[in-house]
């Protein structure tokens, strides 16, 4: 029977294996368990889940992740992360499936959908996050230093030809954005006579990229861009004057003649979750900071290559005040 | 949105015996018909172009864009009530409880245990030990190295999240995809009834329905598992379907004479004959499972996805590349175990059991009870339950972060001129002379409809003209007509690219053995790793762009077309090539006179193809700038108020891939043989 044999010095070899290897260090896994279970108790249950959506931008991701830090730390919550786009995560307000939107740049239709009145109330305005958002038509820096007259818009026919490529049929290309983004540049274009054809970049990894090689390679681009944002501080693209903003010149949308106002960007949650009573929403309302904290996270994250946790972690010791002054 | 297929169906086959030599019995030769209707194509368009063009601006949308805007608006609003919602909120609850489950079973903390209840060493050995017991020794191993590199590049977590929605998504996929393929296969029109909808399912772009998905079946593992689902369920039904189609009618006659019930037949005869196609669909169903990895984490789906799109938001090319790999990894080695699963089942039903049956038995009740030893072990200790960090990943990380530097620095001042002047000679043209796209986009569109249609009439005949009209008809009420065309021309400029890739590397593979062991993981590689992996190299070597997209199309549909056609020049018998060396022809005749003319199949096959794949890359095209419908759906799935204009733009694509689908079926049936194409044929030209 050496088969059987066999079998029978396998399971003996295994056997003995288990026990070799169950005994190095097999108390570790028990003690963090009763650990965590201890942790657990003395939470007392008072701060439940947070749902905080992360909309796919790394400024957006600073804000989230401090604020879920701090909800994790001192209030004990658990916090979820989920990566949603914003229309998605606006859809889960009502499921419960969303609690905070900790960034909004301005959502009309989806306020029309959602907010009390004219929507299911699922979703309401929980105040500015202290963030300002600035978009507008920028230039790569070596552009703007060599033909410093480009960063008024009454120049930028004297340049079209320049900014022509294969795409833009024989005008100067305007380099439009993510379809995330509310844009009225085709509007600008034709309102300001301009000589321009705009070409969407279709994403922001596409937009960052073109600008990188602009600058890189000294070329002409001129194109949709924002701030806060992380790539400003490794290429500061420079801004160009439209016609001032006036209220009411962004309406009807195809009559645009002026630049985008400065956006204040809000805190959006779910309806459901504020009136909780939950310790997280009096974090999340209280929560307002400024441009350069967030910027500061968003290069940990971009440029120092954290993780968003870490990032976020490191922000939170290195400002306790600022901290203090979100707690409830 | 993508279609993956290491191995699209009928790569493997035999190119058949009944599309012999050519037909040329007619008076003027089809060719210089088509040339004909080209230039008086390109006469009218010279003075008429530029004008009823169809051209809706970039942020513009039409009555019929905001009818679709306010039907969804409807749904949306009517989600506590909808009876339809109520039921999908209750399938999502079982998927989401599942994947939950599994999760803190294999991949993430089951607190308060601070670790799985199984570790990644008790995950690899189950997982080694199923290789071994449905594939062999070889394949455990490649499982065991797979499962290693997940944990050693430090994705662990991610990989086996994304192993757990893809094995929901699949298992439910044979739930339903079997009775459907059973119905397909014995009722003709229920055949043509569920084609039409796996068409659908295949063609519509994902980012069209992410968004209803996620209305129905909510944020995260349920929605990520019910998105897979949709674009992985047709291979199966498909496949499978002809497979049990295809089981010899003497056999089913012969068995039948013995009396046997419908369910008998099904069950004793069909289904076992047809176990090795099954299987194949299968295989086919998984691949297209993984390529929705990443889609599926644009609403928080668990895997490797999000690493992905992490390394995306930050511009690292390398950040992305390392997840983008274990993809790639994850495909191959759930492509290699069906494959040989398959393999080994056929011989083993054919020599009638194992040979060694007792002995084998014993190996893998040792090993098995191994596998549980090493699970045991892995709930108990610390090294075992975690694995432990390594370096590895984020240096090869910054490699391929270097390397992307490198190439893109030093060709760059190349690549740009290359793209303006390839685009004004091909795409734009001049004021005098029209580009593919002037033509195509700037004239009427009553000119370029009617082009279209008399070329579609002139290549396949009557069969193509009536799909044709349909499709156009149907893009012309969806109001996006100018966009289309734009899409359309990179559509037909991509294939014509990736054909040429096709026909050099396909003979090269086929007349080179040690070329094939080379290329073919390259080419796997391709077909898997996400798009949104290389979008940044390619970006910055050619700017955001309608070349830049082309570029992606290839890359993702070039490998298809060189498999089938490397398969195609292999499958010339050995003896054709022997007699025509004999009559002392050269490499050169070798390869233009007898080898590409008998895998003419396979060509088509190919064409037809690498059509469809490239118009499934027409979405990353909006990521990169080249506008148009991909654009369109980009803008749909990312603000409320467009979702309607990104759906007519969907709807567009499905329409143009249906058109191109039908005119190169019908010109290949029209041209091969006077009789119906088989069944064979039809199936392998799904669009899968």
């Amino acid at each position: 029977m050496t088969r059987g044999w066999k079998g029978g010095r396998l399971a003996a070899l295994a056997v003995g294996a288990t026990l070799a290897l169950a005994a190095c260090g097999s108390n570790s896994i028990d003690a963090e368990t009763q650990e965590n279970e201890k942790k657990a108790q003395a939470a007392g249950g008072a701060c439940e889940e947070l749902n905080m959506a992360v909309n796919p931008w790394v400024g957006y991701e600073a804000s989230a992740y401090v604020v879920g830090t701090v909800a994790e730390q001192e209030l004990g919550c658990t916090v979820n992360y989920k990566n949603l786009k914003e229309d998605v995560s606006w859809q889960g307000f009502a499921t419960g499936e969303v609690d905070v939107v900790i960034e909004d740049w301005g959502h009309p239709d989806l306020e029309k959908k959602f907010f009390e009145g004219s929507g299911d109330g699922s979703a309401m305005d929980f105040g500015p996050n202290g963030n300002v958002g600035i978009i507008g038509w920028y230039v790569p820096p070596w552009l703007a230093e060599e033909h410093p007259d480009i960063l008024e818009w009454e120049n930028l026919n004297k340049y079209a030809q320049d900014f022509a490529t294969s795409e833009s049929g024989g005008q100067g290309q305007f380099l439009g954005a993510d379809p995330s983004y509310v844009q009225f540049d085709e509007a600008i274009v034709e309102n300001l006579d301009l000589d321009f054809k705009v070409v969407f970049s279709g994403s922001e990894a596409a937009s960052i990229e073109a600008f990188e090689q602009a600058e890189k390679n000294k070329e002409f681009l001129i194109g949709y861009f924002y701030e806060p944002q992380w790539f400003m501080s490794v290429v500061p693209l420079e801004k160009v004057a439209l016609p001032p903003y006036k209220e009411g010149c962004q309406e009807p949308p195809e009559d645009v003649d002026c630049d985008y106002p400065e956006t204040v960007l809000k805190k959006i949650v779910s309806t459901e979750w504020a009136e909780s009573g939950d310790p997280s929403v009096d974090l999340v309302k209280n929560f307002e900071w400024t441009n350069e904290d967030q910027n500061t996270v968003a290069k940990y994250i971009s440029q120092d290559k954290m993780s968003q946790e870490d990032a976020a972690a490191k922000w939170v010791e290195e400002n306790p005040d600022k901290v203090k002054a979100w707690l409830p | 949105m993508t279609a993956t297929a290491l191995r699209p169906p009928g790569a493997g086959a035999r190119p058949e015996d009944d599309v012999a030599p050519v037909q040329r019995m007619r008076r003027i030769p089809r060719w210089a018909l088509a040339v004909a209707v080209v230039v008086g194509w390109v006469v009218v368009w010279y003075f008429t172009k530029g004008t009823d063009t169809l051209t809706l601006g970039g942020r513009e949308n039409t009555d019929t864009h905001d009818t679709l805007t306010s039907f969804r608006d409807w749904v949306l609003a009517s989600r506590d009530t909808n009876p339809i919602v109520q039921l999908t909120t209750s399938i999502a609850e079982v998927f989401r409880s599942s994947v939950d489950w599994l999760q803190r079973m294999l991949s993430t903390a089951n607190l308060p245990r601070p670790v799985p209840e199984v570790g990644w060493l008790g995950v690899t050995a189950v997982a080694a030990w199923v290789g071994l017991a449905i594939a062999g020794w070889r394949i455990a191993l490649l499982v065991t190295a797979s499962f290693l590199s997940f944990g050693i590049l430090g994705f662990w977590q991610d990989s086996i999240d994304l192993l757990i929605v893809t094995f929901l998504a699949v298992l439910a996929a044979v739930v339903i995809g079997m009775p459907l393929a059973i119905w397909i296969a014995t009722s003709a029109r229920a055949n043509s009834v569920v084609s039409v909808v796996l068409d659908l399912m295949q063609t519509m772009p994902t980012f069209v329905y992410l968004i209803p998905v996620v209305l129905f079946f909510g944020i995260g593992a349920s929605g990520a598992v019910v998105a897979t689902l949709i674009y992985a369920l047709p291979p199966l039904v498909r496949i499978a379907g002809h497979g049990i189609r295809s089981v010899s009618p003497t056999t089913i006659e012969a068995t039948d004479s013995a009396g046997q019930s419908r369910m008998q037949r099904l069950r004793k005869v069909q289904l076992p004959m047809a176990r090795a196609t099954i299987i194949v669909g299968l295989n086919q169903t998984i691949m297209a499972a993984l390529s929705m990895a990443t889609i599926a984490s644009f609403v928080d789906g668990p895997g490797l996805g999000q690493p992905v799109l992490d390394g995306l938001k930050i511009n690292d090319v390398g950040r992305a590349f390392v997840p983008g790999l274990l993809i790639v990894v994850i495909a191959v080695m759930l492509d290699r175990t069906t494959t040989a699963a398959s393999e080994r089942a056929e011989n083993v039903a054919r020599r009638g059991g194992h040979q060694h049956e007792r002995r084998r038995k014993l190996l893998l009740a040792g090993t098995g009870l191994l596998a549980l030893v090493l699970v045991y072990v892995s709930r108990v200790s610390l090294w075992a339950a975690e694995f432990p960090e390594s370096e590895l990943g984020t240096s090869l990380a910054s490699v391929a972060d270097s390397a992307s530097t490198w190439v893109t620095d030093n060709l760059s001042s190349y690549t740009n001129p290359f793209r303006n002047e390839f685009t004004v000679l091909v795409l734009n043209g001049s004021d005098d002379r029209p580009g593919l796209q002037s033509l195509l986009a700037e004239s009427p569109w009553y000119v370029t409809g009617a082009a279209i249609a008399v070329l579609a009439l002139v290549v396949g005949g009557l069969r193509a003209l009536l799909p044709t009209l349909v499709c156009l008809a149907g893009i012309y009420f969806l109001d996006l007509w100018h966009d289309a065309m734009i899409t359309l021309t990179m559509t037909l400029v991509g294939t014509v690219l990736v054909m040429l890739l096709a026909l050099v590397f396909g003979v090269w593979m086929a007349r080179s053995r040690r070329t094939d062991l080379v290329v073919r993981p390259l080419l796997d590689a391709g077909q898997t790793i996400p798009p949104f992996v290389y979008l940044i190299p390619v970006l910055a070597l050619f700017g955001p762009s309608r070349f830049t997209a082309i570029v992606a199309g290839i890359v993702y549909a070039a490998p298809a077309a060189i498999k089938l056609v490397a398969d195609g020049v292999k499958g010339v018998p050995a003896t054709t090539i022997e007699a025509s060396r004999s009559t002392g022809a050269t490499r050169w005749q070798e390869i233009t006179k007898v080898q590409l003319p008998m895998a003419r199949s396979s060509l088509v096959l190919a064409t037809n193809q690498g059509l469809l794949y490239v118009l499934a890359m027409a979405v990353i095209g909006g990521l990169v700038g080249a506008g148009a419908l991909g654009y369109d759906v980009v803008l749909g799935f990312s603000r409320s108020e467009e979702w309607g204009k990104g759906m007519a733009a969907g709807a567009s694509i499905v329409l143009l891939g249906v058109m191109l689908d039908r005119i190169t079926r019908a010109a290949a049936a029209d041209r091969s043989a006077p009789r119906e194409p088989s069944r064979t044929s039809r199936m392998r030209w799904g669009g899968i």
